[in-house]
């Protein structure tokens, strides 16, 4: 007999060697958030100051839509070799189960973004202090991203096309991770207070941790019926 | 197919399935009076009434279409049960299939028979271990047990769908699960594979407990207590 933790640790061992095996996953949202942040100076031109204030938008943006990229791969394949079922029907609870498909995703794909991002930070030229900003708002951000766009991914993972509709579906509760994650680092590089952007930003990962997991829980039953 | 399946006599007990369900043999496990099915107001599953004893394999036929599966999903807690009644019965006591107890003693393989093909077959059996429990055999025995000790170190996507079948097997000798649902155990198998579904449920249903299988095919399966119904 497993242990309901024990069941989520193998799981999330699991998912940690096959995303490490299919590098595409890990190499795809990195390439993808670099090549975006690499046009925006190509098409603004070398205007450092100008450069230096769109940064933390474009580093944000960038971030935002290789996560989306990646969410894709998130349940897409479970589903195809029944592994879904297997979860589902198991007797350790659904919630605690994606929280570690969720875990293992961000880990795949979410925290190289977080590690990359000083070094796009450092190309915009951005300041020491809100380079850490933009790693904080990052680590803070990006699972909470991966939290919610689960939810969307498990409502369309059974539907042809299901990519464009979960774009529809997520880009929209993406914004207020948006808003203050870019905010914050704007407020930093012009020394203005900034703790309370990462305090909502941490808000809304504690949220998200709450509720996503049986969200997500609930939207693959509805799929998988 | 059944004559040739007869002509052969499949090598019994080896030893690795030697739980015991704590379930004497005839007591009722499951139950099923007018369960149907239908979705959008199509008819999936036509009213059923059935019932299976503990010792029994329960051989659900039928051609492609006819709501084999739709019956495996309901019986696993996959699809809710809205028309009809199903009661499974745990030492007695009636379970509903999305209850843990019922969740804790029932294996079900599908159609898509759940393997990362990007992890080797022991890799594959070592989440199922870790994640299913292994009371009863280490991955490496499941591994030996269904024919594929060689292939412990193959990665899945390189098997022959034979042995890929035969991989997804190898999780019902890990545990001890009272009831196996098993979706078209005996497709893509050779005749070693297929005495190897007999041999494995042979043994499970002599320690009390149950299986349900679907076939589209019309070979029988040589198990001590057959029951079989068409769809």
């Amino acid at each position: 007999m497993t242990t309901t933790w024990g069941a989520g640790w193998a799981l999330l061992r699991r998912d940690m060697r096959l995303g490490i095996r299919q590098r595409s996953e890990i190499v795809m949202p990195l390439m993808f958030l670099v090549l975006v942040c690499t046009l925006f100076p190509l098409g603004l031109g070398p205007d450092i100051p100008r450069l230096r204030e769109i940064a933390p938008a474009v580093i944000w943006i960038a971030a935002l839509l290789s996560s989306l990229l990646a969410l894709n791969h998130l349940f897409a394949e479970d589903f195809a070799d029944g592994s879904l079922e297997q979860l589902v029907v198991s007797e350790h609870p659904l919630p605690w189960l994606m929280m570690s498909k969720v875990l293992a995703h961000w880990l795949i794909s979410g925290l190289p973004i977080v590690l990359l991002s000083p070094v796009l930070a450092f190309s915009y030229q951005l300041p020491a202090d809100g380079t850490a900003m933009l790693f904080i708002t990052l680590l803070l951000g990006t699972p909470t991203l991966s939290l919610i766009g689960a939810i969307g991914v498990a409502l369309t993972v059974g539907l042809r096309r299901g990519g464009m509709f979960l774009a529809l579906l997520v880009l929209p509760l993406f914004v207020p991770v948006l808003i203050f994650a870019t905010a914050g680092v704007v407020s930093t590089v012009s020394g203005l207070p900034d703790t309370s952007h990462v305090f909502f930003l941490t808000a809304m990962l504690v949220l998200a941790l709450t509720l996503a997991p049986f969200a997500v829980s609930a939207a693959l039953k509805i799929s998988l019926s | 197919m059944t004559e040739a399946y007869s002509a052969v006599q499949p090598a019994r007990g080896n030893g690795y399935y030697t739980a015991l369900c704590d379930q004497p043999s005839g007591t009722r496990m499951l139950e099923i009076e007018g369960l149907n099915f239908s979705r959008d107001e199509e008819p999936i599953l036509r009213p059923l009434d059935l019932a299976v004893d503990a010792g029994q394999v329960l051989m659900i036929r039928g051609s492609n279409g006819s709501g084999k599966t739709t019956l495996l999903k309901l019986l696993c807690g996959l699809l809710p049960v809205t028309e009809g009644r199903l009661t499974i019965r745990m030492d007695g006591q009636p379970v509903e299939p999305v209850d843990p107890a019922f969740r804790r003693e029932h294996m079900y393989i599908g159609h898509q028979l759940g393997l990362k093909l990007d992890l080797t077959s022991l890799e594959n059996q070592n989440f199922f271990a870790a994640f299913f429990g292994s009371d009863l055999a280490t991955p490496r025995e499941s591994l030996q047990r269904v024919g594929l000790e060689g292939y412990a170190h193959s990665v899945a996507r390189r098997l022959s769908a034979g042995q890929k079948k035969r991989l997804s097997l190898a999780r019902l000798v890990l545990n001890r699960h009272r009831f196996w649902l098993l979706d078209e155990p005996y497709s893509n198998l050779d005749q070693a594979g297929i005495n190897l579904v007999d041999d494995l449920m042979t043994e499970h249903t002599r320690n009390g407990g149950a299986a349900i299988v679907t076939s589209h095919g019309t070979f029988v399966p040589q198990v001590p207590d057959l029951k079989e119904i068409i769809l």
